[in-house]
Parts: structure tokens; C-alpha cells; sequence
């Protein structure tokens, strides 16, 4: 009798439970983080998902970065977009452009009534998502910015130093290679590493109207004689394998792992992947200095995504989506995010919390990343990029320097061209969104 | 003064053919007609602001470099694949033909790579050819040949069209196994009588009275290799490098998802349609009526 009636008791409680699950507000945030990180994705919703009950965050990954953004975009056409989506930095210009399709993260804090102060945030990362005036337009949320990954071992058997000069990359380069080593330098997102950030790095110019951030009528002028000259010395080194080009994105990354290359120049985010593939001692430091263009480094700049908002939901899910950018901005999902996956944390309190937790003496130099980014107040050649169809230019980059590579042209020819197609598709992005 | 007859006419035909038109409508007329509106305009992704251009993105594509080379590597592609898949698989079925025994199991076997589908065996020859971990590289590597298609245009090339190529012969050797098998014994057994070798056989008599179903597989794979390649330079090469293996239909990919240039991938699509509408027609009219049937 009293089992029956716990049973009852406990059936009519769970149909309440139930109710009350399907009275939850829906918030639906589509990612593009794969593997081991969609895990921690699903991890921080369903963390957030417990500690209230007015709200379910849902997670649903929608490949790479690029399928992501054109699978939001779809939906967004079709009226069926989701509330929060992950674009990779390059799409900013496009998501900045469709002003009635993106609600400022900045304002929908404001509106929702939570408090928000732009000043907790790491100036490097939030730089490239705010406007010239200032306002946040998309959460950061994986940010990283490469560094010079090495193989400690292989660099003491050869008898060279870590670089922190370019010279000092060939010297080392040729000492790993002399030692028997197939390959002593490759790196990967040669766009990002080798133009925009190098560009950075040596407070080099890549475009007109500050880097595309003052206005859409921006022009590309990273065909300086200082990268050309930089690109020809690195073209020079593949002839013994002091050089060795590993293909796109981090499709060199095995080359690293297994011990061919000493020396890799990729983002800092690869320390997850590094950690389990590498047999050996390795080490990250600071992106080389080219001594013959600056005396000293200015600050590199960020890659990765960032959260946007978009337009179309009911007040109620913007409400409980402030909550949820608070909750992942605090600074213990900050802190845990930076050491899991060697993203850079976004506020100055995530660092401090990690550095509290001891983590950059446990682990050195995974603070590299970080003092990069900060090193100077940033410059606008270094504050970032805002260039529209940017994806697209950075295949044309990628394109024109796999020709350097191959030998069939010279450093500054492929900057020419890749210059040149760069502003006819600069000039096509104008036209459709003015 | 003709005389009209009028027959009672029923609506059942018309009810008959309505699914097929309905899909036709849904799935090809309508979609073709969205593509050649938007080969019209110019447009952000979202779709918030629209300007109507006319021809614009057309002379864009024809003054565009890049475009007239994807063009010629295109059709140097489908020749390729079209020649290599269909002299493979007619040299592989001049010899099933003759196997007696065990034959099933070893067409079985040819058959296979056709139900593979295109970006696996895009991934499977990626793997092979892997200049890091594959297992032809480091073979190549003994006789001091360095091979890495992430860097050598030509090296990319040729392996697309091996992917390319393989998979396809499955398909032809299957259509020139029937063809050959339906020749009658008695013309072959009495070329033989009369003394011609297998060779001689094989030239003057199987050869011509397979051609229409050459002609049939030249059209077929052309349009193969135009159209459904797509999986595999996408798994294989993603088009590089420096843009040597993006074909015209993997350019309208790269443009339109993920450069989100839609109106001057809408105008490559058009042009395709019409090329396609085209070179069917042309084949058809001028070329079948040289085949000996």
C-alpha cells in the first residue's frame, strides 16, 4: 500500500519535473568545435543547464568553422536561426555587415539587464570584436594567436638555442638539419601566421582605413618589400628541408608530433593535441622577431571565434542568453576553458585565477600566448583585421604563396597578386553591402 | 480543309504523369529558376540588401582569370578521367569476357569500387598518397622521388584523376561486359575459324560492335567527371594547391559557401546548366550519327 503510494507520489512528481522541463526556454547555440573540445562544449551548457531552471542551453555542432557560419546563415534566410552561433574571426566583417540580423552582445547585455563592463576584458581579444566606437559586438570565446612550438630534445642534440630572431631560426634550422633532421621550420594557416600576424608582430600595415576597421572602402597593402623579402628567405630555406611546407590550416601538425620538423610555427590552441600526440620534450615561445624590420616585437593578434547574437527570438531567450555569456565569461569557466585547450582566457580575471592556481609555473610557457597579446597597447596595424569576403582572400593568400612554395613565382610577385585579387574581392564585398 | 476528329479525352493521363511533373517542377525546373534570378543580383550573405545587375556577374566571370583557367583545367580533367576510366575498364573487360572459370567472383570484384562512395574514396587514395603518412610517398621516397600534392600542382592533379578514374571503372567495365557478352559467339568463333588471334578479334570485331555503348559511357563520363567529382577534390585536395585542381563545379562550391558570394556562384551554376544543356545536345545530334549501330 505505501509502495503503491510512493510509486504514484514519485510518478506524479516526475510528470511535474516534465512539465516543467518543457516550460524551460530553449536557447540554441550552434558550434563548430569538434573532438575533445565539442565535449567541453556540451560540458559548460550542461553545467549552466543545472545550476537554474529557467533556461536549457542546446548545443548542436555544425562542422568546421566555415559550414558553421553557412549553415547559420541558411537558417538565418529561412527564418529558423538559432540564437547564438560560434564565427571564426575572419567572418567579423560579414556578421558586422547584416546589421538586422546581429544583436551587439554589448547591447543585448544592456537590454537584458546584465551587467557587463568592458574594461574585465583582455584589450587584445576584444579589440577585434568592437566597433570603432567602442561596443562589443560578439562574445570572444576561443580565442588563440600562434607561437613557435619546439622540440627541446632535438634542439639540445643539435646544439641550438630556442630562437627568438628569425636569424636565429635559420641558424637553428640548420643545426636540426646538419643533426640528421629531415626538416628544421614548417608552420600552418600560413595567412594568419606569416602575413597578418608577422605583419603585426613587426607593426606593419596590412590594409588602408586601419586595417579595414575604420570602413568597408579598405585596400590591402601587405605587398611591403619587408614581407616579400621575408617569404623569399623562407622559399630559400626549403632547398636542404630547413623549410618544409606541410600543407593548410594544421595539416602539418603530424610533422611536429612525429619528430620530423623541430620547429613549428602554429596557434597556441594546438597544446591539447601536442600534449597526447608528442614523445617528446617541447616547448612554446614567442613568435621570432625579424631584426631587419623591428628592433622589437609590437603585439600579435588573435585567431579563433567569437559568440554572436542574432536576431529573431523571443525577449525571453535574450534574457536567459545574457545569463549564459555571464556565466561563461566568469572567470573559473575562463580559467579551466585556458588550461584544457591553451586558448587564451578573455578576462584579466581568468589569468590571474590561473596564474593563483599555479598552472604557468606547472606548465611553463603556456603563458605565452598571452604575454604576446599583451605585450604592447596595440597599434591599429596590430589590433586586428576587418576585411570583408576575408575568407575567400585568405585562400587567395593561401593560393599565391603555395606557388612561392612551389618555386613557380617570387616572394613579392605573390604578394602582388595576392594583393590585387585581394582588393577585387575587397571591392565586390562593398558593393553588397552598401 | 483538314478534318478534326475529336476523341473523348479522360484526365487519367494527365493524373498518370502529375507525380513526375511535380517532382521535375519541385526539384529541377524551380531551383534552376531561383539560380538564374540570383545569377541576376548582387547580395550580401543574409540576403539584407539586393541590387538587381543584369549581366554583371556574368562579364565579371568572363573578365576573370582564374575562372577561364578552371575552365581549361576542367575539361583536361574530365578528358583525363573519361580516358583513363574507359580504356581501363574495356581492357579489364576484354579479359573477363574470356575467364571461364571463377568468373563471377572476379567480376564481383571489379564491381566493388563503384559502391564506394565519393569522398571515401577520395579519403582512401588521400591516405595512400599522404605525403606524411601515406604509404606511396615513402615508398617513392627509395627511388629519391619526393612526392607532396599539397605542394605540387601536378602531383594533386594526377591524383584526383586516379580517384577519379577508379572509381568510375567499375561502372564502365560493368556496361562493356554486357555489351561484350551480347556480340554473338558465332561471329567471333568464325573470325577465329578463319585464323584471326584474340588481338586481331578484339579490333575488327568486338570494338565496332561495342561503340554505341562506348559512345553511351563518353557522354556518361563526362558528365561524371563535370558534375560528381566534387566529393573527391573536396576530400582529396579541396581544390589546391594554388587553385590547380578546382574544377568549374568545385569553384561554384568555393564561391558560393564558402566565399558566400552568392550571385557570382549562382552565374557559374547557370553556366554549367548551359553547358551541360549543350554538350548533350551536340552528342546526340552530331556525334551519335557516326556510331555504327
Amino acid at each position: 500500500m505505501t509502495f503503491t503510494k510512493t510509486l504514484l507520489a514519485s510518478t506524479a512528481l516526475l510528470g511535474m519535473m516534465a512539465g516543467a522541463a518543457a516550460a524551460q526556454t530553449e536557447i540554441n547555440w550552434w558550434h563548430a568545435m569538434g573532438g575533445a573540445n565539442g565535449e567541453r562544449v556540451d560540458r559548460m551548457a550542461a553545467e549552466f543547464n543545472a545550476m537554474q531552471d529557467e533556461f536549457e542551453v542546446v548545443p548542436t555542432y555544425k562542422g568546421n568553422y566555415t559550414e558553421t557560419m553557412t549553415a547559420a546563415i541558411a537558417a538565418f534566410r529561412a527564418g529558423e536561426q538559432p540564437a547564438l552561433v560560434q564565427v571564426f574571426e575572419v567572418g567579423t566583417a560579414t556578421m558586422m555587415a547584416a546589421e538586422g540580423a546581429i544583436y551587439p552582445v554589448e547591447q543585448l547585455m544592456a537590454d537584458a539587464g546584465e551587467p557587463f563592463d568592458g574594461g574585465d576584458y583582455l584589450p587584445a581579444v576584444v579589440s577585434y570584436y568592437q566597433t570603432p566606437a567602442g561596443e562589443l559586438l560578439s562574445m570572444p570565446f576561443n580565442s588563440s594567436t600562434p607561437v613557435l612550438w619546439y622540440n627541446a630534445d632535438a634542439l639540445t642534440a643539435a646544439g641550438a638555442e630556442v630562437p627568438t630572431t628569425w636569424d636565429e631560426v635559420e641558424t637553428a634550422a640548420q643545426a636540426l638539419v646538419d643533426n640528421g633532421m629531415a626538416c628544421g621550420l614548417s608552420f600552418g594557416w600560413q595567412s594568419w601566421v606569416m602575413i597578418e600576424n608577422y605583419s603585426a608582430w613587426n607593426n606593419l600595415p596590412l590594409g588602408t582605413q586601419e586595417n579595414g576597421f575604420a570602413g568597408f572602402d579598405t585596400e590591402l597593402t601587405f605587398n611591403t618589400s619587408e614581407v616579400a623579402a621575408r617569404l623569399d628567405a623562407i622559399a630559400a630555406m626549403s632547398d636542404n628541408g630547413r623549410f618544409v611546407y606541410g600543407g593548410r590550416r594544421g595539416d602539418s601538425l603530424p610533422l611536429f608530433t612525429n619528430g620530423e620538423c623541430g620547429m613549428w610555427i602554429n596557434s597556441s590552441a594546438y597544446y591539447g593535441s601536442i600534449v597526447d600526440q608528442a614523445e617528446f620534450e617541447f616547448g612554446q615561445t614567442m613568435l621570432p622577431v625579424d631584426t631587419s624590420v623591428s628592433e622589437a616585437p609590437q603585439n600579435s593578434i588573435i585567431g579563433g571565434a567569437t559568440l554572436w547574437a542574432l536576431q529573431g527570438q523571443d525577449p525571453e531567450v535574450y534574457r536567459g542568453l545574457a545569463q549564459f555569456l555571464t556565466y561563461l565569461s566568469s572567470a573559473e569557466v575562463q580559467a579551466w576553458w585556458h588550461q584544457e585547450t591553451g586558448y587564451v582566457p578573455i578576462t584579466t580575471a581568468a589569468y590571474e585565477l590561473s596564474q593563483e592556481q599555479g598552472f604557468y609555473d606547472a606548465n611553463p610557457g603556456t603563458d605565452t600566448a598571452i604575454q604576446q597579446l599583451s605585450l604592447n597597447t596595440p597599434t591599429p596595424n596590430s589590433r586586428g583585421l576587418r576585411f570583408g569576403n576575408f575568407v575567400q582572400i585568405r585562400d587567395v593568400i593561401n593560393e599565391e604563396l603555395e606557388a612561392l612554395w612551389a618555386g613557380d613565382i617570387d616572394g613579392q610577385t605573390a604578394l602582388d597578386n595576392a594583393v590585387e585579387r585581394g582588393n577585387e574581392l575587397l571591392r565586390r564585398f562593398e558593393r553588397s553591402v552598401n | 480543309m483538314l478534318k478534326r476528329v475529336h476523341f473523348p479525352t479522360s484526365p487519367l493521363p494527365y493524373l498518370l504523369v502529375a507525380p513526375q511533373i511535380i517532382i521535375t517542377v519541385i526539384f529541377f525546373i524551380w531551383p534552376a529558376t531561383q539560380a538564374v534570378y540570383q545569377s541576376f543580383l548582387i547580395e550580401d550573405a543574409f540576403g539584407l540588401s539586393t541590387e538587381f545587375v543584369w549581366f554583371e556577374n556574368f562579364t565579371y566571370l568572363l573578365g576573370d582569370a582564374q575562372y577561364r583557367k578552371a575552365f581549361g583545367r576542367t575539361i583536361f580533367f574530365s578528358g583525363a578521367v573519361a580516358f583513363l576510366s574507359m580504356s581501363m575498364a574495356l581492357v579489364l573487360a576484354g579479359f573477363a569476357d574470356r575467364v571461364l572459370r571463377g568468373a563471377t567472383v572476379y567480376r564481383t570484384l571489379l564491381i566493388w569500387p563503384y559502391a564506394v562512395a565519393p569522398v571515401l574514396a577520395g579519403a582512401l587514395w588521400l591516405f595512400m598518397f599522404n605525403p606524411t603518412i601515406g604509404i606511396f610517398p615513402y615508398l617513392l621516397d627509395f627511388i629519391g622521388y619526393n612526392w607532396n600534392h599539397y605542394l605540387n600542382g601536378g602531383e594533386a592533379m594526377f591524383l584526383v584523376i586516379m580517384a577519379a578514374a577508379w572509381k568510375q571503372i567499375a561502372y564502365n567495365f560493368l556496361f562493356y561486359l554486357a555489351a561484350m557478352q551480347s556480340i554473338p559467339r558465332s561471329i567471333v568463333e568464325a573470325a577465329a575459324i578463319d585464323g584471326a588471334g584474340p588481338i586481331r578479334r578484339f579490333v575488327t570485331i568486338i570494338f565496332p560492335l561495342i561503340s554505341p555503348t562506348t559512345f553511351f559511357l563518353l557522354v556518361v563520363n563526362a558528365v561524371y567527371a563535370f558534375f560528381d567529382t566534387f566529393g573527391i577534390i573536396h576530400a582529396v585536395t579541396s581544390g589546391g594547391p594554388a587553385g590547380s585542381t578546382t574544377t568549374l563545379v568545385y569553384k561554384v562550391f568555393s564561391d558560393g559557401f564558402i566565399g558566400l558570394d552568392l550571385g557570382g556562384s549562382a552565374a557559374q551554376s547557370v553556366i554549367l546548366m548551359a553547358l551541360v544543356v549543350g554538350m548533350t545536345v551536340v552528342q546526340f545530334r552530331y556525334i551519335e550519327k557516326k556510331v555504327e549501330y
